[in-house]
């Protein structure tokens, strides 16, 4: 048996390989190589901002990635109108 | 012109604190001004792998918030003396850095050294952040090891989009130093091979540090590995590191620690 497996023995280096590549080109896709959830934030941050005045640290940006999709959650406390904290800008 | 160093890697216990100890005094050992920087706030081991673990007074943290000046927290290697150490502090919380501290040490740094040399915490928080902030150039430490290539493959994402360099819209340069590396086990087909890292990662190569006992035996005595034992294999494959950092061509080899009659005999076997 121990003889077998010696002249069966697969090499586990090429499985280290593929699996990397395969990962890795979905990370980068979700990713795009730059901190995606990080420049969303921003971005979506200076939309919102212009309208409605927001507190930065209240802002959660969340992405959740399944098998065939990924989702992407933002979650921004605005402060109430009554308090005349909502002005739109334009 | 100073030149502005990370050694950097996502994963932490790949060899960060060890390669820039090695690197910084290998260019230090080729007349070189080399400044090395910890920045694993409240983890500091620079100075311990340096063996300047009884000689830190004040740290970056003290610079940087104004408490002591940079005078006061350099810390000279006593075998080179071109090489210092900006020790990180051990105590105070992560969030003692600030963008405008760090910027004003760095520049400040840049005027006195030819070369800064950033040991990055291992993560992707805000040590690892001001760490890369103001490179030049970055140094990926990586392991031939999925979760190793993995990380590496986040943080070039993050030299990319994070750093004054990418920023300005200029592309960062960035190294692969593959250690840990057994050629033996990367022939077997049991070990990522040199080629296979540098194709996922996709970055040049600035070096490959054999797997030797050497490397925990220089930690051990408190010295850089080319300055602990010169001769050793992962020792010469730093110095050769070290000198393709400053221009010159030297060609890639994987140097092996010379073996007596014994050792040939034995080490045959397992190649």
């Amino acid at each position: 048996m121990s003889v077998l497996k010696f002249f069966t023995r697969r090499s586990s280096a090429p499985a280290a390989r593929e699996r990397l590549q395969l990962l890795l080109a979905h990370e980068r896709a979700v990713f795009g190589r730059t901190d995606l959830v990080a420049v969303l934030q921003d971005e979506i941050l200076a939309v919102i901002a212009k309208h409605v005045a927001i507190d930065p640290e209240k802002v959660r940006v969340k992405m959740d990635r399944q098998d065939t999709f990924a989702t992407l959650e933002v979650d921004i406390e605005i402060r109430s109108p009554a308090n005349g904290a909502l002005k739109m800008a334009g | 012109m100073a030149e502005v160093l990370v050694v950097t890697s996502g994963k932490g216990g790949v060899g960060k604190t060890t390669s820039t100890a090695a690197l910084g005094a290998a260019l230090a050992q080729t007349g070189q001004s080399v400044c090395v920087v910890d920045f694993d706030v409240g983890l500091r081991n620079l100075d311990l792998v340096m063996g300047a673990e009884r000689r830190v007074v004040y740290d970056l943290i003290n610079v940087v918030q104004g408490d002591a000046n940079l005078n006061q927290a350099l810390i000279r290697d006593k075998r080179v003396d071109s090489l210092s150490l900006l020790p990180a502090s051990q105590t105070r919380d992560k969030d003692a850095l600030t963008a405008e501290g760090v910027e004003r040490v760095i520049n400040e740094l840049k005027n006195r050294f030819d070369w800064i040399i950033c040991d990055s915490p291992a993560g992707i928080e805000r040590g690892a952040y001001f760490a890369m902030r103001h490179a030049d150039l970055a140094v990926i430490v990586t392991n031939p090891e999925v979760s190793s290539v993995r990380d590496s493959d986040r943080i070039i994402g993050l030299l990319d989009s994070k750093t004054e360099k990418a920023e300005r819209g200029e592309v960062m340069e960035k190294l692969l130093l593959l250690t840990r590396y057994s050629p033996e086990r990367a022939e077997r087909g049991d070990m990522l091979k040199v080629d296979d890292v540098l194709e996922i990662l996709s970055i040049g190569l600035l070096g490959i540090i054999p797997e030797s006992p050497e490397v925990l035996k220089a930690s051990n005595l408190g010295s850089p590995v080319t300055l602990a034992n010169p001769i050793s294999a992962p020792a010469r494959a730093y110095l050769d590191a070290a000198r393709r950092l400053r221009g010159e061509s030297v060609p890639m080899t994987v140097p092996s620690d010379r073996k007596g009659f014994l050792g040939n005999l034995f080490g045959r076997r397992a190649a």
